[in-house]
């Protein structure tokens, strides 16, 4: 096996015919095995791990290769060689294929269930399906702990707050958080059960709503993919009107979390400002999309309904409303000391940690790992007006909101050409048929980070296997890392500052 | 910060109008509610929010609630931390079975008389997650309800509507059953 990067051996691999746009490779154990290994020596990124009843895939992005690619491995003997086991980001990727399918990662050092809580009544359900004794929800074995002076805070599942479920397992000395220890999976509602072997209407439902909060980037994916697997040419209006309502929703969530974060710091003049730039926009798309969130507007072939000029209207007085209100917020975010004394070296994660995971969004790009979807695997309307990319080292949670700050300046320009200049013509395309299986992968920038979204059609046009990674399963880990050393009260601050999505990641 | 004080007090406020209540959920809520609440607690409600499963879409218009445009806290409607400390649940999501010990704890947790709403389309009946192992449906399956507000998710205004006829058949004289709730 060659040490000097993964392109040394794909030259002897056979693709796979009909994946697009990436290739994909059926490999041997050994050539999988190796593939891990170069990941563990950080000789790429892992952009995602996901199982089917027979196989496992991997996909990942190296500097060496000119193309993202995907490496397939058939199961045999029940299990295949573990990834994370060399590379830590496959990890709980990997403690989720045991849990839906029963494929055991050889050689991982965590075998514990993850989104299995023992509840479900069967064990495998994608794989075996046999029936299971239920257990305690409660029952896991968190990390030992030793060590004089030493607590234990569990929080969650309920939080007190309006937000998702999960557990936090504290260890601290005095207020010091000695290790954060997360268990999730509480809101695991079997999306991949439901994304296999089912119809496209039904799939593009589920999809959209994986994550609430980026459902528009989610659809967009699984649009782009279905229109690669099925060489559809999305009409260039309906690109321009994808993007719009891609930076509506960063906008959106990105003025949110700004606010929530200085909430969390007591400044909550700042959050009734964000509130209510936030409800400006979210009006604008109801009257503009008709819906608040744009939930099912972006579907395979362009976009539900057509943009009238009502709407474009709409959207602009939001545009207006925002990049008006919004510079005198960041001056009282910048100029005000005792909120600077929370957020600046509270909750850094290293530039180390976040290379290695492939933390994208504003996770990364606020310790220094300025990758954008937008930009560096550009896709339409991107291709033509590719996005301004803040780049932070700090690595704290005030470099975690100038990322989203500098963002929500860059989302605002983006959008004022398109909505100047929407070109006439379609709002979608029609849905060809085919007559064989084919493969397609997209992914698109979410507001915090890369999603992907990979299937495959069978010949009637059916979903046979969907697989969607939403960009919290390379973000939620290093939430461990940027607690540790802070007081337990900064926690909240940290974890917005993160605003992992729980149903995104627990599918 | 100052300068940004002074203007707000003499900004135009963005409040919303103050809706009257949906029909749907006055219908509702009509039959199954008592009088005592009034009397207990002023029209003041709290409000603890559970996630049994939600795709956090629900969560996020629940969030609206609190804003300057919505400030359900005018109401008397206010949320509060701990179940201890609620009157009302707002539950959301097709209940997973992984929440489903959480919820009934919570639920558990709450002191009488307590009002279950669920909100969505999910916590009212499932939505795109029917038929999935994981999930074991509405609300409604694993703990009593009071008032369904559907939507997916439901506007702030919906809910808005929804809680306001909690709050005005609490206060409307019907058969008052020892402190709970009977339909």
């Amino acid at each position: 096996m060659a040490q000097d990067g993964i392109a040394s051996d794909l030259g002897r691999l056979t693709v796979v015919p009909g994946a697009r746009p990436w290739p994909r490779y059926e490999v041997d154990a050994e050539t999988w095995e190796g593939v891990a290994r170069q990941l563990g020596q950080g000789h790429g990124d892992l952009l995602s791990l996901w199982g089917e009843r027979d196989c496992v895939h991997l996909a990942l992005r190296a500097p060496d290769i000119s193309t993202p690619t995907i490496f397939s491995l058939r199961i045999e003997n029940g299990g295949f060689p573990s990834v994370g086991r060399h590379h830590p980001p496959a990890i709980r990727l990997e403690r989720a294929v045991l849990d839906l399918y029963g494929h055991v990662p050889d050689g991982m050092p965590d075998v514990r269930r993850w989104l299995d809580h023992g509840a479900w009544g069967v064990r495998a359900p994608l794989g075996a399906n046999e029936p299971a004794e239920p257990s305690d929800p409660a029952d896991y074995d968190f990390l030992p702990v030793a060590g004089r002076g030493m607590h234990q805070i569990p929080v969650g599942p309920v939080h007190a707050g309006i937000i998702e479920p999960g557990h936090f397992r504290f260890t601290a000395n005095g207020e010091t958080v000695a290790r954060l220890e997360e268990r999730l999976g509480y809101v695991h509602k079997g999306i991949d059960g439901l994304l296999t072997d089912t119809d496209l209407a039904k799939a593009v439902r589920v999809v959209a709503r994986v994550s609430g909060d980026s459902t528009v980037a989610l659809s967009f994916a699984f649009a782009r993919a279905v229109e690669v697997a099925l060489d559809i040419e999305v009409p260039k209006r309906a690109q321009m009107v994808r993007g719009i309502m891609a930076e509506l929703e960063r906008i959106a969530n990105h003025v949110g979390d700004i606010g929530a974060i200085c909430n969390d710091a007591s400044l909550t003049l700042v959050h009734a400002y964000c509130g209510i730039f936030r409800e400006r926009v979210l009006m604008a798309c109801d009257i503009a999309f008709g819906h608040r969130l744009m939930m099912d507007e972006i579907v395979p072939g362009g976009v539900a309904k057509d943009l009238t000029f009502d709407g474009i209207r709409a959207i602009v007085g939001a545009v207006e409303f925002v990049a008006t209100g919004f510079p005198e917020i960041v001056r009282l975010y910048d100029a005000t000391p005792s909120l600077q004394d929370r957020t600046a070296t509270t909750g850094i994660v290293s530039r180390e940690l976040v290379t290695r995971w492939g933390a994208g969004g504003h996770v990364g790009r606020a310790s220094g790992r300025n990758f954008d979807t937008r930009r560096d695997l550009a896709y339409a309307p991107y291709d033509d007006s590719p996005p301004d990319v803040p780049s932070y080292t700090a690595g704290d949670v005030d470099a975690r909101v100038w990322v989203r700050i500098r963002e929500v300046e860059a989302s605002l320009r983006l959008l004022r050409p398109w909505l100047a200049g929407l070109v006439e013509g379609a709002h979608r395309a029609d849905m060809p048929t085919i007559s064989e299986p084919r493969e397609g992968v997209a992914m698109v920038e979410a507001f915090r980070g890369d999603v992907l979204v990979w299937l495959r059609l069978t010949a009637e046009g059916r979903v046979a296997r969907c697989h969607v990674r939403d960009a919290s399963w390379f973000q939620w880990p290093l939430l461990e890392a940027a607690i540790e050393g802070n007081i337990v009260a900064d926690f909240p601050l940290c974890n917005k500052s993160f605003n992992c999505s729980y149903s995104g990641h627990d599918l | 910060m100052r300068t940004l004080l002074f203007k707000s007090l003499f900004a135009e406020p963005v409040t919303t109008d103050a809706p009257s209540a949906s029909e749907a959920a006055l219908a509702e809520v009509g039959a199954v509610l008592e009088v005592r609440a009034r009397r207990l607690f002023g029209r003041s409600v709290s409000i603890r929010e559970i996630d049994a499963g939600s795709c956090n879409g629900c969560e996020l218009e629940i969030h609206a609630l609190n804003n300057a445009v919505y400030d359900i806290e005018r109401f008397g409607m206010k949320f509060v931390a701990s179940p201890r400390h609620a009157d009302v649940l707002l539950v959301t999501g097709p209940v997973t079975h992984n929440m489903k010990v959480a919820l009934e704890r919570t639920y558990a947790a709450t002191p009488d008389p307590k009002w279950v709403v669920a909100a969505g389309d999910c916590a009212c009946g499932c939505g795109v997650f029917e038929g999935s192992y994981a999930v074991i449906g509405a609300i409604s399956k694993v703990v009593p309800v009071d008032l369904h507000i559907a939507g997916c998710p439901p506007k702030p205004i919906d809910l808005i509507k929804g809680l306001i006829a909690l709050i005005d058949k609490a206060t409307t004289p019907s058969r008052l059953v020892a402190g709970r709730i009977r339909s």
